[in-house]
């Protein structure tokens, strides 16, 4: 993936046991920004505005900062993040994908 | 966590005007770029002084040149400024500064090279500088209220750690210093966009709302008219390494640090607040222009999230940077005031986050050096609005 190095041993980042994989903004929101290096499997996300927990399946790594689908996403359809549009996706997009700038668009400019 | 305070335990320094100012600067403030080398070497023969070099000055005009004075004018005035000397290549616009320093009441003395050469200003600047750095020594740190400071807020390198920690623990304190009567400015246009609705829906009333929406809608358009748009730069190469995807979610991380209090006023750059509260102000998003247009309204605090990790200073305001990216805390701590990427592992509330960092507001204020101050970052960058003649 572009420009993230996950590689060297010294900038991997693991949370202590019993935090979360992933946060979500907003009830409703169509990602998760992981908040630790995520490998795939049975994974936790915790939305912020409800404290509600969720298990994931995550079908890919996900680094630090990077987010992963909720749902199943439409090709050009609206991203929701933050309980606001973020952008629209450029493709179909599984739930526990990985979303970035490969998959998802501003929708202010193309 | 309830801290009891006992006694006056903020202390600041206020200046003649009545503002309150957390330094004691005596600046050496050049107003062209060929006044530069004069200025620097004052600060040399003077040590404890501040030289303030910047590169431009000379055949602006218009609206670009009311902007330089400006944000000359107001970074000589700033309540961290004890005392400033001015040099310029020509008499004229060296005085001009001068005396729109000198309304604070503040010592200030202008001095020109044409007709008398670099030596011989140097000579005469540095006799000034002297004694306004002897005098300036003597005044004492006064007790103060926090809500006397203006502080100013942006962040840079953001990733989705900034909307997700140290913008939230921004926006503690910008609404607690809000509601205790004090005032904060943001900014970065063009960086609102994907969020300018949402900050529209928050100016206090329809006349507020139409000067940003006109001022938001001004930046677009010009961007637009270069034949660019933002996507050649937003998010920049950091941010999307930081997972950050599009320009929109770059900016609901960046409202996210302006509390929920009303939009008081919309600013033009450079411009010294006049209405008590949070007051948008129209700015590029670059980090050492927009503090230097702090400096230059008033600003005597800067909050600075980061997410990747930018190393940003100014010479008369203090910067104080927290991040909540725990791999950016990790290897660049030497620029992280704060860490608090503890709220991604839910170690402790945003609540807890932002006592933390006023405490580290008051500390900062009361005298304790920011990482950028004590790693000598000093990025001092006037807003250039066109090529000049």
């Amino acid at each position: 993936m572009e420009g993230v190095d996950t590689e060297a041993p010294d900038q991997r980042v693991t949370a202590r046991t019993g935090a979360p994989h992933f946060l979500a903004h907003k009830e409703g929101d169509h990602v998760g920004v992981a908040v630790q290096d995520v490998e795939p499997g049975p994974r936790r996300v915790v939305y912020m505005d409800s404290s509600r927990a969720i298990d994931l399946a995550v079908l890919e790594p996900v680094p630090l900062g990077h987010k992963v689908a909720l749902a199943d996403l439409a090709g050009g359809a609206d991203v929701m993040e933050y309980g606001v549009r973020i952008g629209l996706s450029r493709e179909p997009i599984k739930r526990g994908r990985l979303v970035h700038v490969h998959n998802i668009r501003s929708a202010r400019w193309q | 966590m309830a801290v009891e305070r006992l006694g006056p335990r903020l202390t600041g320094f206020r200046r003649a005007d009545g503002r309150v100012g957390v330094r004691n600067h005596v600046v050496v403030l050049p107003v062209d770029d060929l006044s530069n080398a004069v200025c620097e070497n004052v600060a040399r023969t003077v040590p404890g002084t501040l030289a303030l070099p910047h590169h431009y000055g000379r055949l602006q005009y218009g609206e670009d040149l009311d902007l330089t004075f400006r944000t000359l004018i107001g970074n000589g005035a700033n309540p961290n400024v004890a005392a400033a000397v001015v040099v310029g290549i020509e008499p004229t616009w060296a005085h001009r500064i001068a005396e729109g320093i000198a309304k604070t009441g503040k010592p200030v003395q202008a001095y020109s090279i044409e007709r008398f050469g670099d030596l011989k200003t140097l000579a005469a600047g540095a006799r000034t500088a002297q004694q306004f750095l002897q005098d300036a020594s003597e005044l004492r740190r006064e007790p103060i209220e926090l809500r006397e400071l203006l502080i100013s807020i942006k962040c840079g390198e953001s990733d989705t750690t900034t909307g997700l920690g140290s913008c939230p623990t921004v926006s503690q304190v910008v609404d607690r210093h809000v509601h205790d009567g004090g005032s904060v400015i943001f900014g970065e246009t063009s960086e609102l966009t994907g969020g300018e609705h949402l900050i529209a829906a928050r100016c206090a009333d329809s006349e507020v709302r139409a000067r940003f929406q006109t001022l938001y809608d001004q930046y677009i358009a010009e961007i637009e008219s270069s034949g660019a748009n933002l996507l050649g730069s937003q998010p920049t190469q950091g941010n999307i390494r930081g997972g950050l995807s599009t320009i929109e979610e770059k900016a609901l991380g960046n409202i996210a640090k302006t509390g929920s209090v009303p939009v008081v006023d919309a600013l033009g750059p450079a411009v010294t607040p006049v209405k008590t509260g949070l007051n948008f102000m129209d700015s590029s998003s670059a980090a050492a222009e927009f503090i230097t247009l702090m400096g230059a309204a008033g600003a005597v605090v800067h909050l600075f999230p980061t997410g990747q990790g930018n190393i940003i200073g100014n010479p008369i305001v203090p910067v104080i940077k927290l991040t909540a990216n725990p791999l950016t805390a990790r290897t660049m701590g030497e620029h992280v005031d704060l860490d608090v990427s503890g709220l991604l592992w839910g170690e402790y509330t945003l609540r807890e986050a932002g006592d933390r960092l006023l405490a580290l507001v008051e500390r900062v204020a009361n005298g304790r050096l920011t990482c950028a101050e004590s790693l000598g970052h000093r990025e001092f960058v006037l807003t250039k609005l066109y090529r000049s003649a």
